[in-house]
C-alpha cells in the first residue's frame, strides 16, 4: 500500500500541544502512581504514616482529580487543539488564549495537588475543589471554548470533521456541568457550602458525575478515537454516516441518564425508573460508536499483530464497548441493588477508565509524539510492545479483582439468617476483600511501570528530535 | 397545555428530529460529502514512493 510523509506547515501551533503532550504523561504517572498509593493503603494501613495528609480520605480525590483532570484533561487539550488545526488547515483562533488554558489549567491542578491533601474540600465527588479553584476553571474553559470554536469559525474547509463535533459537544457541556454544579456560597476563602441541598443537591450531583463521564470521559475520548483510529490504521473511519447518528443519538441520550447513581435514594420513584430506562437505551448508540471504531480496522486486521500503537487504541475500543454493556446492566434496579457501594461499582469504573480512557490516550500519545518533535517514528516500537501487554495485564487484573470483590461484598451485606439477623458483620466483609485489594495494588503496579516506559520512551524520542533540529537537520514530520 | 402533555409532545418532537436526522446521514445525497469528509484527514499526507521514508513499526506489513 502506500506510504506517505505527514507535512507540516510551520504556521500551525503546535507548541502547546506540546506542552499538553508532555504533562498527560507526567501528570499520568503521578495521578496513577497516587493510585498504587491508595490501593496498597487499603491493605497496608500503617502507610499513612499518621500523616494527617496523607491518609486516605485525602489522596482518594487527589488521585481522582489528578487522573481525570489532570492526565485525562490535558490529553483532551492536546489532541483537540491538534485535531482542530489538521482537520480545519488553520492555525489556532488565537495563540495567547491557547498560552493561556495551557498555564491556566496547570495551575487549576498545582492549586487542587496543595489544597486536597490539606484537606480543604467542597465533598461533592469530582467537584471537590473549592469555589477560588472552581472560578480559575470556569475562566480557563471559556477561554478553550473560544480557542476552539473561534479556529471552528475561521477554518479554512467546508465540513467540520466528526472528531471536532465530539470535541465541541464535550467542551460545551463541561462548561455547562461545571458552572451549575459548582454554584456555591462561600463563607471564606478557603470554605462554602452548595447553593442546593437534600434530594436535590444530590440530583445536581449526579447530572454533573454522570455527564462529565458522558461528556468528557466518553464524548471527549471518542474525538479522539475519530481521528487517532482511521490515522493510525490509515484508512477512513467504517462509516461516516454511522459517525453522525452516534453523535447525536448519543449526546440526547446521555443526559436523561445520571439517576442510575441515585438508585434507592430519596430521588422519586419514578426519576429512578426514567434513569433506568435511558441506561439501558444507551447501550446502542454506545457499541454503535465501538463498531464504528473497530470496523474501520476490517481488511486491515493483519496491522493489529505489527503494530502495538495501533493494538493500545483498538483495545481501548474493547474496554468501551465491555463498559458500556456493563453500565446498562447495573444501571437496572435489581443488579444496581447488588453492585451499589461495592467494589463491583469501582471494577466499572476502571474499567472505563484505564482500559478505555487511558488506553486511547497512551495510543494517541505514541500517534503524537515523534509527530511532534520531528522524529519519524518512537524511539523503540518494542518497548510500547512491552508497555501494551504491562498496561493490559494491569487492567484485567484489576477489573477481575473487583468484580469478585464486589459481587461477594453485595452477598455478604444482603445475607439474613432464619430470624432476620445479618449474617455478617461489615468488618468481615472488609476481611474477605483483602485478597482482592492486594490484587488490584499488584494490577496497578503493573501499569504504572508500563506509564514510566513510556514516559523513557518519549523523552528518548524528544531528545533525538531536539538533537536533529538543532544539528539543522529538521526532517518533515507532522 | 399541563406538564404532562408538554413533556410527551417534547418527546415525540425530539424523537421526530432524531428520525430526520438518521435520513438525512443515510440519505444519497449526503453519500459523496461524508466520502470526502471522512477521507478529508489524509489530505494532509503526500504520498510518496521512497522506501527510505516507511515508518518502522510499518516495515513487516
Ligand atoms: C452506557 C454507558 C454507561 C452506563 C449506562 C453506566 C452506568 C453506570 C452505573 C449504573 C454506575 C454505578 C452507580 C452506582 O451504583 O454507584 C456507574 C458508575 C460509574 N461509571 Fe459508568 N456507565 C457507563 C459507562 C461508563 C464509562 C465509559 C466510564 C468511564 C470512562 C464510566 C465511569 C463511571 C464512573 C467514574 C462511575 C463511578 C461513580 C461513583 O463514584 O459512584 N462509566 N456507571
Ligand atoms: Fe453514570
Amino acid at each position: 500500500m502506500s506510504q506517505t510523509i505527514p507535512q507540516q506547515p510551520n504556521e500551525y501551533n503546535m507548541k502547546v500541544v506540546r506542552q499538553f503532550t508532555v504533562m498527560t504523561i507526567i501528570w499520568g504517572i503521578v495521578g496513577m502512581a497516587l493510585g498504587v498509593l491508595i490501593a496498597a493503603q487499603l491493605v497496608w494501613p500503617e502507610l499513612n504514616f499518621n500523616t494527617p495528609w496523607l491518609t486516605y480520605s485525602r489522596l482518594r480525590p487527589l488521585h481522582t482529580n489528578a487522573v481525570i483532570f489532570a492526565f485525562g484533561t490535558s490529553a483532551l487539550f492536546a489532541t483537540s487543539y491538534y485535531v482542530v488545526q489538521k482537520t480545519c488547515k488553520v492555525s489556532l483562533f488565537s495563540d495567547k488564549l491557547a498560552a493561556f488554558t495551557f498555564w491556566g489549567w496547570q495551575a487549576v491542578i498545582v492549586a487542587a495537588v496543595i489544597t486536597l491533601p490539606l484537606g480543604l474540600t467542597s465533598t461533592k465527588e469530582y467537584a471537590e475543589l473549592e469555589w477560588p479553584i472552581d472560578i480559575l476553571i470556569a475562566i480557563v474553559w471559556i477561554a478553550y471554548l473560544i480557542v476552539f470554536f473561534g479556529t471552528l469559525a475561521i477554518r479554512k474547509t467546508s465540513h467540520i470533521y466528526v472528531a471536532n463535533w465530539f470535541y465541541g459537544g464535550f467542551i460545551v457541556v463541561i462548561a455547562m456541568l461545571h458552572i451549575v454544579n459548582s454554584l456555591a456560597v462561600p463563607v471564606d476563602f478557603t470554605k462554602s457550602y452548595s447553593m442546593y441541598s437534600g434530594a436535590v443537591d444530590a440530583m445536581v450531583q449526579w447530572w454533573y458525575g454522570h455527564n462529565a463521564v458522558g461528556f468528557l470521559l466518553t464524548a471527549g475520548f471518542l474525538g479522539m478515537m475519530y481521528y487517532f483510529v482511521p490515522k493510525q490504521a490509515e484508512r477512513p473511519v467504517y462509516s461516516y454516516r454511522l459517525s453522525v447518528v452516534h453523535f447525536w443519538a448519543l449526546i440526547s441520550l446521555y443526559i436523561w441518564a445520571g439517576p442510575h447513581h441515585l438508585h434507592y435514594t430519596a430521588l422519586p420513584d419514578w426519576t429512578q425508573s426514567v434513569g433506568m430506562v435511558m441506561s439501558v437505551i444507551l447501550f446502542v448508540p454506545s457499541w454503535g460508536g465501538m463498531i464504528n471504531g473497530i470496523m474501520t480496522l476490517s481488511g486491515a486486521w493483519h496491522k493489529l499483530r505489527t503494530d502495538p500503537i495501533l493494538r493500545f487504541l483498538i483495545v481501548s475500543l474493547s474496554f468501551y464497548g465491555m463498559s458500556t454493556f456493563e453500565g446498562p446492566m447495573m444501571a437496572i434496579k435489581s443488579v444496581n441493588a447488588l453492585s451499589h457501594y461495592t467494589d463491583w461499582t469501582v471494577g466499572h469504573v476502571h474499567s472505563g477508565a484505564l482500559g478505555w480512557v487511558a488506553m486511547i490516550t497512551i495510543g494517541s500519545m505514541y500517534y503524537l509524539v515523534p509527530r511532534l518533535f520531528n522524529q519519524k517514528e518512537i524511539h523503540s516500537i518494542k518497548l510500547v510492545n512491552v508497555h501494551f501487554w504491562l498496561h493490559t495485564i494491569g487492567v484485567v487484573f484489576y477489573i477481575v479483582s473487583m468484580w469478585i470483590s464486589g459481587v461477594m461484598q453485595g452477598l455478604m451485606w444482603r445475607a439474613t439468617n432464619s430470624d432476620g439477623t445479618l449474617t455478617y458483620s461489615f468488618v468481615e466483609s472488609v476481611q474477605a476483600s483483602y485478597p482482592f485489594w492486594t490484587g488490584r495494588f499488584i494490577g496497578g503496579v503493573f501499569i504504572v511501570v508500563g506509564m514510566l516506559l513510556m514516559a523513557y520512551n518519549c523523552y528518548k524520542t524528544i531528545r533525538a528530535g531536539r538533537r536533529e533540529t538543532a544539528a539543522g537537520n529538521v526532517v518533515q514530520t507532522a | 397545555m399541563d406538564y404532562g402533555t408538554w413533556r410527551g409532545v417534547f418527546s415525540l418532537v425530539i424523537l421526530a428530529i432524531f428520525i430526520a436526522i438518521v435520513f438525512w446521514a443515510f440519505s444519497r445525497r449526503s453519500k459523496k460529502q461524508f466520502d470526502e469528509a471522512a477521507n478529508s484527514i489524509f489530505e494532509d499526507e503526500t504520498s510518496s514512493t521512497t522506501n527510505s521514508d516507511k515508518p518502522e513499526s510499518k516495515k513487516d506489513e
